[in-house]
């Protein structure tokens, strides 16, 4: 494994009405801004990999909007996830292992005040058993808070969500010698993993998350060096923190979502990055050692990113 | 995702109502598990699929989620649960939405038929969030009029029952479920944003507005905040003239919004002075007569017709000039 490391980190001030921002528009600021931290030039970045998803806004390829402020033309090497920027971080992290380039640019944006959630989280579930009835993502946490309240959890069982929110994410990694040169204190990555689980929440204990333990165990969350300083995790809903410091292993000494989480500024397909960013940020400017940061989608925490960042590299 | 038919309309706080449509809903086809379990809600049975290890799974999956082993192939792979089961979680809705299954207050609710191992998410008809419990017993109602879908089950009632089936007439003669649709409609409230409105305030009065990037110098139009190239803002305004060549286009035989006539032609114009094609419509001319290379101009809406919107510009026909040489506009293409 080569080491990797976060160098660069950038978020918008998250706006709670619709401004009129384009795509280019909300990711421009932030790409500028985490080339102008760490020094490095458009042409210096070897692979682009961007989240977010045309439900949204309803507009479909809406990516590809995006992609003018990166200067797409000629050809770059560029990917893109219709998932949470967080899994575009995975994607650039394998790339960035393959040993050919040495820095990757990450972004994500959502636009969600313009949109209907219940309807566009209901059209992201299976079409045969659950998209017809138009539960939505609300319902769909308030399953599982209703199942940690019964098991006698302290959660409030009526979940509400986080306030619809538009903003836009970018983060910079850089490889070994390339992250020392461009950040005094990178952000190494000392184990990323993601693990997901049956599709139908019928179907799952809602009390455990297996793919979240999992993803934290293969990570190395338990098992590193030293104790988790801070962690920042997706919990758009209150009841999950209780149920991720469980199956993370989050003692009461960390502390959690010091940034004011999801349920501060949930710019939906920029939410899991920013988690990752903010984790960074903690190394960055020399406040932890040592920190994790956690990723979901999908109903009732079905799908499970964790990455470990430390001050010091592996070798 | 593509769209298939979209509207916009004004609303009143000056956000456009953006509706993304597919008239008549998806169609997907069932494969054999999920349909033998819609046939089953068709005929007001609630089937599960068995596991290798002896487990119940509803609403059934094609694969074993812990083991993928594929399932239900034989028909003793297929067990009838319920038609009452117990609540294993919940939550209560007080305003239902005009898609959701019931149009009064009702609680969503993991159901676990008897003689099912996993839960069904259906809806609960309580009448009252007091009557909700977790472990309470329920039982299905079922609609008069049942076409295969998960919404056969009208909800589910407190108690165990009787669990009447209605009779559906002439089910003797239907083929298995082998195919659902899925209507999709979801509406949107936008702004336009600095750029469209400057953009449109130009069409407006009949003028075509582009920005040019402050680093290369290629004007943009329709307009963009950003240019491709630099990945710099692109913010200064260019007037532009609405004649151009016609750099491709495409012959439509299909019926569409905003369209003069079947068949219409598609196609892309340089408008002279700007580093991009539009998108437009042309027209006027035998679609036989179109041709790459074409010099065309924008036919406009009277004046005293126009409002704020891109209708102003009809659509591009031939201006009459000579045609131009494919080598000077080859970059473009
Ligand atoms: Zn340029």
């Amino acid at each position: 494994m080569r080491d990797v490391a976060v160098v660069g980190f950038a978020q918008s001030e998250h706006s709670f009405s619709d401004l009129g921002w384009t795509e280019a528009d909300l990711v421009m600021p932030v790409v500028n801004e985490v080339l102008e931290t760490t020094g490095l030039k458009r042409s210096e970045i070897g692979f682009t990999c961007s989240g977010s998803n045309d439900y949204l806004v309803g507009t479909p390829f809406s990516f590809v909007a995006a992609l003018d402020t990166i200067g797409a033309w000629p050809p770059i090497a560029e990917s893109h996830v219709e998932q949470d920027a967080a899994w575009a971080l995975y994607e650039a992290w394998v790339r960035i292992q393959h040993g050919d380039i040495d820095t990757a640019l990450v972004y994500g944006f959502g636009k969600g005040t313009v949109g209907d959630h219940v309807g566009i989280s209901s059209l992201g579930y299976d079409p045969y058993y659950l998209a017809p009835l138009v539960p939505g993502h609300v319902a769909m946490a308030g399953l599982q808070a209703r199942a940690l309240k019964d098991a006698g959890f302290d959660v409030d069982p009526d979940p509400t969500a986080p306030p619809a929110t538009d903003g836009a994410a970018a983060v910079i990694l850089a490889a070994g010698d390339v992250a020392r040169r461009v950040r005094a204190r990178p952000a190494w990555i000392t184990g990323i993993d993601h693990r997901i689980e049956p599709h139908s929440v019928g179907a799952r204990d809602l009390t455990r998350s297996d793919s979240a333990r999992q993803a934290a165990e293969r990570a190395g969350v338990g098992s590193g060096s030293g104790a988790v300083d801070f962690a920042e995790l997706h919990t758009r809903f209150d009841h999950e923190e209780v149920l991720l410091r469980r199956e993370l292993g989050l003692d009461e000494k960390t502390v959690v979502n010091a940034s004011g989480g999801p349920r501060k500024a949930d710019p939906i397909m920029a939410t899991g990055l920013i988690r990752i960013g903010e984790a960074a940020a903690r190394i960055h400017d020399g406040s932890a050692g040592r920190t994790v940061a956690h990723a979901t989608a999908g109903p009732c925490l079905q799908h499970n990113l964790v990455c470990v960042l430390d001050s010091e590299g592996q070798d | 995702m593509t769209t298939q038919a979209s509207s916009a309309s004004q609303t009143s706080d000056e956000r456009v109502l953006h509706v993304l449509e597919f008239p008549g809903g998806y169609t997907r086809s069932t494969g054999p598990v999920i349909g033998r379990f819609l046939t089953g809600l068709r005929s007001g049975r609630i089937y599960g699929v068995r596991t290798p290890d002896g487990k119940v799974l509803i609403p059934p999956t094609e694969y074993d989620p812990v083991t993928a082993a594929a399932l239900g192939a034989a028909d003793e792979d297929w067990v009838e649960v319920g038609p009452a089961g117990t609540v294993t979680s919940w939550t209560w809705v007080d305003e239902p939405r005009g898609d959701h299954p019931l149009d009064r207050p009702f609680a969503w609710a993991l159901i676990r038929p008897d003689g099912a191992d996993t839960a069904l998410l259906h809806v609960v008809d309580s009448g009252s969030k007091a009557a909700m419990a977790t472990g309470m017993r329920v039982h299905a109602t079922w609609r008069a009029e049942r076409t295969g879908s998960v919404k056969d089950i009208a909800a589910f009632a407190p108690g165990e029952g009787p669990a009447e089936v209605p009779v559906l007439a002439g089910e003797a003669e239907l083929e298995p479920v082998s195919v659902v649709t899925l209507p999709h409609r979801l509406e949107y409230r936008l702004r336009g944003g600095t750029v469209w409105n400057h953009f449109i305030d130009g069409m407006a009065v009949g003028q075509i507005r582009g920005t040019r990037c402050a680093a290369c110098g290629k004007v943009y139009v329709p307009p963009r905040g950003a240019c491709p190239a630099d990945g710099l803002p692109a913010t200064e305004w260019v007037d532009l003239p609405d004649t151009g060549v016609l750099t491709t286009f495409a012959v439509n035989n299909v019926p569409a919004a905003g369209a003069p006539e079947v068949p219409f032609i598609s196609g892309y114009v340089l408008l002279d002075g700007a580093d991009i094609a539009m998108l437009v419509l042309v027209s006027d001319v035998p679609w036989q007569d179109v041709r790459i290379g074409m010099r065309v101009r924008a036919v406009w809406v009277p004046e005293a017709e126009r409002t704020r919107s891109v209708k102003n510009l009809k659509w591009f026909a031939p201006s009459g000039e000579p045609d131009v040489p494919y080598e000077r506009f080859e970059e473009y293409v």
